[in-house]
């Protein structure tokens, strides 16, 4: 999984002048964040609006196919508003996404809103129960590693997770699938087809071979930064005073050096949640799970404007909120 | 022309010394070995294929037999051809958008250091707003709407590496900016091309090894996940990422059509990756930079 920390320079830039008191540092940054935020938000949206109605191509070509006449593509350019000069069409358009009317699906006709909101709600499901299994396992197997620092436990360790980063995604989920659920054990199901209508949690057996890909991915990519971090604090002086006072190697773990370790580990889980949301397209593809992601497979396949639309803004925004989060959160730890 | 050699601590060896250097490595050479095995593979592999890659000639899903060596895949191409034939798009596109977006990220991020001020301020800003928009979900925009041509895959791929790149340059470009050898070439009033090309370049030569690597990796992770999803190579041309999702349902009955395909995708990347992580730490403990 590629993952970019997007935290380092920003927040360096941001780090408060020494005249400023703490608070007010902290408030002006965030406002800094959130302007920077609607500015970045606007450019998505100028983006997305740009791509999808203004590219060669008519839209409303590729929407009826190549066997459209030229009335009905005439037709339905003026449903669509695309006889209408580009800059208030931008304008309308935002306009409805801003008051969360993102159209109607071409495909089904139903309104996006409604038809995205149970894929929202698997998706955040899934996204939740891998970042909860993600989060305590990095930090034991981090802790494990650093502890056994250059031992052959931490160097078989970095070598399975040098591997696990550098192989896609689909790859990964192939081999679980071929390993528990069709090639050798045959224990788990291959796919995830969750009914419409129910939730997610109400079909365990079909949840665990996506989380155990997410969380194998996320586990590597979190405890890899979770072992750094722990190695630079138990070289720290203090940690080293604990040592010479004699101090027993669980009081000085848990006391002294977690706390420590643990900071710069909680912007790095948020950059994490981030790409969580663009993997989880390949994810739920391979899955055939019903979440977002692989509803923008779905839509892009059946030439779904309004729906590649919504979904696009969608993963955006959060992917940028949690990339936001990790940087504030950077900032405030570089500041203590 | 006389140029001042960098004297002072920390100085970065020329590039000759930088390969050998990197190549000490165990994990680099092994890293190198299979970049190259792969790609060799892929580029051999088209002309040793013992039928069609695209001819339908057995039943879907056929066992080993009659002159195949593995089976046929879903719809009854033999699968040996398909997986000889199935890198070398991904690798010449692999190779093109890492090329790219190497060049275009180094460029900015060598601009941006050297100009200072308001061009490094907006040029920066800009990689923040491109860097919040995953590549892969960009990638699906721009394909839904103008279909999955190569070229297109290869440029969308190559500009999402450059804002990264350009940062990582341009952090690895300042400290240069402030060396003798380059205030001296400012000085004297050489091109800014000059400077950047003859100066600077082969100073940041180090973090660019590494960012190769790596770079690599993610193109080739992107297009293999971007073929799985059928918006990469279009059927019914053979490929690796798109091999696997199309034998993906037969997986009980014909495995390996799905896992050689996932493992040579694999071993391209991993190779990339056990280069770039290689490399990085040779560098690391030999000019004590961060890896």
């Amino acid at each position: 999984m590629a993952i970019e920390t997007t935290t380092t320079d920003g927040a360096v830039k941001a780090a408060p002048t020494p005249d400023r008191s703490r608070r007010t540092a902290l408030a002006w940054l965030i406002a800094r964040r959130a302007l920077m935020g609607l500015v970045t938000l606007w450019c998505i949206s100028v983006i997305v609006f740009v791509a999808t109605q203004t590219m060669p191509g008519d839209v409303a070509k590729i929407i009826l196919g190549p066997s459209a006449t030229a009335d009905q593509v005439a037709q339905l350019n003026k449903n669509l508003g695309l006889d209408q000069p580009l800059f208030s069409q931008y304008w309308d358009w935002l306009r409805n996404v801003l008051t969360g009317n993102m159209g109607n699906s071409l495909v089904s006709g139903q309104p996006v809103s409604e038809l995205l909101s149970e894929r929202i709600f698997n998706s955040a499901t899934l996204t939740v129960m891998a970042m909860v299994l993600i989060l305590p396992l990095s930090l034991l197997v981090g802790l494990l590693a650093a502890v056994f620092r250059d031992k052959l436990l931490d160097r078989s360790y970095l070598g399975v997770s040098l591997i696990v980063t550098a192989t896609p995604d689909f790859v990964l989920g192939s081999l679980v699938v071929a390993l528990f659920g069709t090639v050798v054990f045959k224990v788990l199901p291959p796919v995830s087809l969750i009914p419409p209508g129910d939730a997610p949690w109400q079909h365990p057996q079909e949840l665990v071979m996506p989380l155990a890909v997410m969380v194998l991915v996320g586990v590597t990519y979190l405890s890899r930064l979770v072992r750094v971090s722990f190695i630079d604090v138990m070289e720290s002086e203090y940690v080293q005073l604990a040592m010479l006072k004699g101090l027993s190697m669980r009081r000085i773990l848990f006391r002294h050096a977690l706390p420590n370790a643990l900071a710069p580990s909680i912007p790095a889980a948020s950059i994490m949640a981030a790409y969580t949301i663009a993997g989880s397209v390949v994810i739920e593809y391979l899955f055939a799970y019903p979440g977002i992601g692989s509803a923008l497979v779905d839509a892009v396949a059946g030439h779904d404007l309004p729906m590649i639309q919504a979904i696009i803004m969608l993963m955006a925004a959060a992917f940028f909120c949690f990339n936001q989060l990790a940087d504030v959160l950077g900032t405030l730890n570089k500041s203590r | 022309m006389i140029r001042t050699r960098p004297t002072e601590q920390g100085v970065q060896a020329p590039p000759q010394n930088l390969t050998r250097r990197v190549l000490t490595s165990k994990q680099t050479r092994l890293g190198l070995i299979m970049l190259v095995t792969m790609i060799l593979f892929a580029i051999i592999g088209p002309f040793l294929t013992p039928h069609s890659p695209t001819a339908v000639i057995a039943k879907p899903y056929a066992s080993p037999g009659d002159g195949l060596l593995l089976g046929a895949d879903s719809l009854g191409r033999d699968i040996v051809s398909r997986i000889l034939s199935g890198g070398i798009n991904l690798t010449w596109m692999g190779i093109a958008a890492t090329a790219g977006g190497v060049i275009l990220g180094t460029a900015i991020g060598l601009v941006a250091a050297f100009a200072g001020g308001i061009v490094d301020t907006l040029l920066m800003r800009v990689v923040d707003v491109l860097l919040t928009f995953p590549t892969i979900i960009m990638a699906i925009l721009f394909i839904s709407m103008v279909g999955p041509s190569r070229w297109i895959l290869v440029v969308l791929v190559a500009i999402g590496l450059t804002p990264g790149m350009a940062r990582v340059m341009r952090g690895a470009a300042r400290p240069v900016m402030r060396r003798e050898h380059v205030m001296w070439a400012r000085t004297i009033g050489l091109s800014s091309r000059h400077i950047l090309m003859r100066e600077v370049l082969p100073s940041v030569t180090s973090p660019l090894m590494v960012e190769i690597g790596l770079r690599l990796m993610w193109s080739v992770v992107g297009l293999a996940s971007l073929s799985f999803l059928g918006f990469g190579v279009q059927p019914p041309d053979a490929d690796w990422g798109l091999m696997v999702s199309e034998n993906k349902d037969g997986l009980a009955i014909q495995p390996l059509a799905v896992l050689i395909p996932a493992a040579c995708v694999a071993l391209f990347t991993i190779g990339g990756n056990l280069f770039a992580e290689g490399a990085a730490r040779v560098i690391g403990r030999t000019e004590g930079a961060r890896s």
